[in-house]
């Protein structure tokens, strides 16, 4: 095997560990830490960039870990979906990386924030590119202790109280996905995805395999933030400091959001199935229930979190509908969803720091002060309604098209009406914060170290990043179209993993 | 400083002071053997944890921290940084990460000594379990002196 590929495929894993580790040995340092936060989540960027190019050029990459040959040992899978969202995740963390130097506070350092984050990255590319069902479990716990630490840094009350929710939901995913991948393993023998989808390709009618795909609905449903079991997400992303909001926001519900894109395409194929009727309806009530639960909030991040959910909505209709098509639009909807929404918390956190609080009633007035920060937040904010030509309406216009082709008419029409009620929930965050006068006895600006301009290099680039997937969409569709018919097409894949031994 | 609720108790005292460096060759000794048997350095590293957590049954926060004279912290990060480098010796050799490298060393009166990677990995798993759950422990320990 060539030790590029090995190399290339295991640094998005290996980066972070290191930095994680180092930061730990060097935990007397706060300056060192910082600087191995930025260094490592930008070598991690750069890494994942190079990991990207070389998928798109040569086709999937595979590493197998200890030199063990699939499917007895360890795989790490990279195709093209797995290499974006590696990527979107070097983005992700390299602007929380950067934007924590301006607002992570000395006791949080203290406690070990940046070994923290760099053990989340870790574990959020691991499963990403992990080609064994038991290790996607194991880098989805990584994520989950990682997530409650952060989660939980400060332990302030209202944190409790969501990492309470938060970690109970999780848990009880996670025990359901341990005993799917139980039943699985009894019923097949192996646990390397690869294999999985070559040994069950003759028995999706089999009622006990049709059983374990509906646990892995309920396991990843609950990570991706799906109807019904959302409610963890709105109850705790609000919590913890604006930084870790925002890496969650970008990531976590997205690892669901990818496993199940790679569970219901490689192992169980949606086909005409009952699984596929659930994913439809789930991704309707999803959507809906986001957006209508936005809509009762007046407070910036909770706006935010519920939007989260009606977002997630688009995604699994993508996969849903599963057509060409509409898995082009659910991949482009990721790229493009995770960079706005990571950037729209950042955002709040600005806000918050000009004007001490997160509360729509206490806020306003921002246009007038600093409307250049107006022109940021315009910009993912009408994204994220999908208005031409920002990156949003292509991730809704591709969907939509293919809700139309696939003539799931109730489902476009939820879409739609969506899309306007997120417009709705972005003019009313801007007619609150940015038009109206700062009302009478706001709260005070929050009192904190250091200038914004860190803060504000980083939303430029998050916004302007926006502003080029919608501009240069072309060649983003072209991605996702590589993209797609990598994921419909499993041979691929499964001769990548199996073949090359 | 023993806490009021807290009864100086001769039995535990002296027994702890035999039981503690038992347990430390114990763990060592689970650590060595988990290559093929039933052991290795997740388990090794409970038993050490465990006694340096009796031994904390009988003195204080203090002196816990004098007996194992460095931070849990510099266990971790140290533990970590050994275990990920075992894996990625390897790579330098072109092999993919974590491949297992053995060397055979002849020691005097000993034999024969096969050492590898995967024992490296071990001890680094070693130190990250005794870091972490004393990390812990003292923590807790020092929230309830306080």
């Amino acid at each position: 095997m060539n030790s590029a590929v090995a190399l290339q495929t295991t640094l998005p894993i290996l980066i972070p560990l290191i930095s994680g580790a180092l930061s730990l040995v060097l935990w007397r340092s706060r300056q060192l830490q910082r600087g191995i936060s930025v260094l490592g989540t930008g070598a991690l960027m750069i890494a994942s960039v190079w990991l990207l190019l070389s998928v798109y050029a040569d086709g999937i990459q595979v590493m197998y870990a200890g030199n063990w040959p699939a499917p007895f040992g360890i795989v790490l899978v990279a195709d093209l979906l797995s290499s974006i969202m590696v990527l979107l995740t070097g983005i992700t963390g390299l602007a929380t990386a950067v934007y924590s130097l301006a607002t992570i506070s000395k006791t949080h350092e203290h406690y070990g924030y940046y070994p923290l984050m760099h053990l989340l990255l870790a574990g959020v590319n691991g499963a990403f590119l992990t080609g064994d069902i038991f290790n996607l479990y194991v880098w989805f716990e990584v994520m989950l202790v990682a997530s409650f630490a952060l989660l939980i840094l400060g332990g302030e009350r209202a944190q409790m109280e969501g990492a309470i929710k938060y970690v109970t939901l999780n848990l009880v995913s996670s025990a359901i996905f341990l005993s799917a991948i139980g039943l699985l393993y009894g019923l097949t023998g192996t646990l390397n995805m690869a294999d999985l989808a070559v040994k069950l390709a003759d028995h999706q009618d089999n009622p006990m395999v049709q059983v374990i795909a509906m646990l892995f609905l309920m396991a990843f449903g609950i990570k991706a933030g799906a109807f019904p079991l959302f409610f963890w997400l709105p109850a705790s992303y609000h919590t913890p400091r604006v930084a870790v909001s925002s890496l969650f926001a970008g990531l976590l519900t997205k690892v669901g959001v990818y496993a199940l894109f790679r569970v219901f395409t490689l192992i169980f194929p949606l086909g005409d199935s009952l699984t596929r009727d659930l994913l439809l309806g789930m991704a309707g009530a999803t959507m809906l229930v986001g957006v209508l639960g936005a809509a009762a909030q007046f407070e910036f991040r909770r706006i935010l979190s519920f939007h989260i959910i009606s977002q997630i909505g688009y995604m699994l209709m993508g996969l849903a509908l599963y057509t060409p098509l509409a898995i082009i639009g659910g991949v482009f909807y990721i790229i493009h969803h995770i960079i706005v929404k990571s950037n729209l918390f950042l955002i709040s956190g600005l806000v918050y720091r000009l004007q001490g609080s997160y509360d729509l009633k206490q806020l306003g007035g921002v246009w007038r002060s600093h409307p250049m920060i107006g022109v940021l937040f315009l910009i993912p904010a009408l994204s994220l309604a999908g208005l031409p030509p920002l990156s949003g309406f292509f991730g809704k216009f591709i969907v939509i098209k293919a809700g139309v082709e696939a003539q799931q008419w109730w489902l476009v029409g939820v879409a739609l009406l969506v899309g306007l009620l997120t417009l709705y929930s972005m003019t009313k965050i801007w007619a609150e914060v940015f038009w109206k006068a700062l009302p009478e006895g706001a709260a005070a600006p929050a009192q904190q170290r250091g200038g914004t301009s860190l803060m504000v290099i980083t939303i430029v680039a998050l916004s302007t990043m926006t502003v080029l997937i919608g501009v240069a969409a072309e060649p983003v569709y072209r991605l996702a179209e590589h993209t797609a018919s990598q994921l419909l097409d499993s041979q691929a894949y499964i001769q990548s993993v199996m073949g090359v031994n | 400083m023993n806490m009021p609720n807290q009864p100086d108790s001769l039995i535990l005292r002296v027994t702890g002071h035999f039981l503690l460096p038992l347990l430390i060759m114990f763990s060592l000794f689970l650590l060595l053997r988990g290559h093929n048997e039933p052991g290795g350095g997740f388990i090794g590293g409970l038993v050490a944890s465990a006694a340096i957590a009796l031994h904390l049954f009988f003195t204080d926060v203090q002196s816990a921290r004098r007996l194992i004279w460095l931070d849990p912290r510099d266990l971790l990060g140290w533990g970590l940084t050994i275990a990920i480098a075992s894996g990625v010796i390897a790579m330098f050799s072109g092999l993919p990460f974590l491949s297992a490298l053995w060397t055979e060393l002849s020691v005097p009166m000993f034999g024969m000594l096969k050492i590898g990677t995967p024992l490296m990995f071990d001890i680094g798993v070693y130190l990250v379990v005794i870091g972490t759950v004393l990390n812990i422990l003292l923590s807790l320990a020092e929230a309830e002196d306080a």
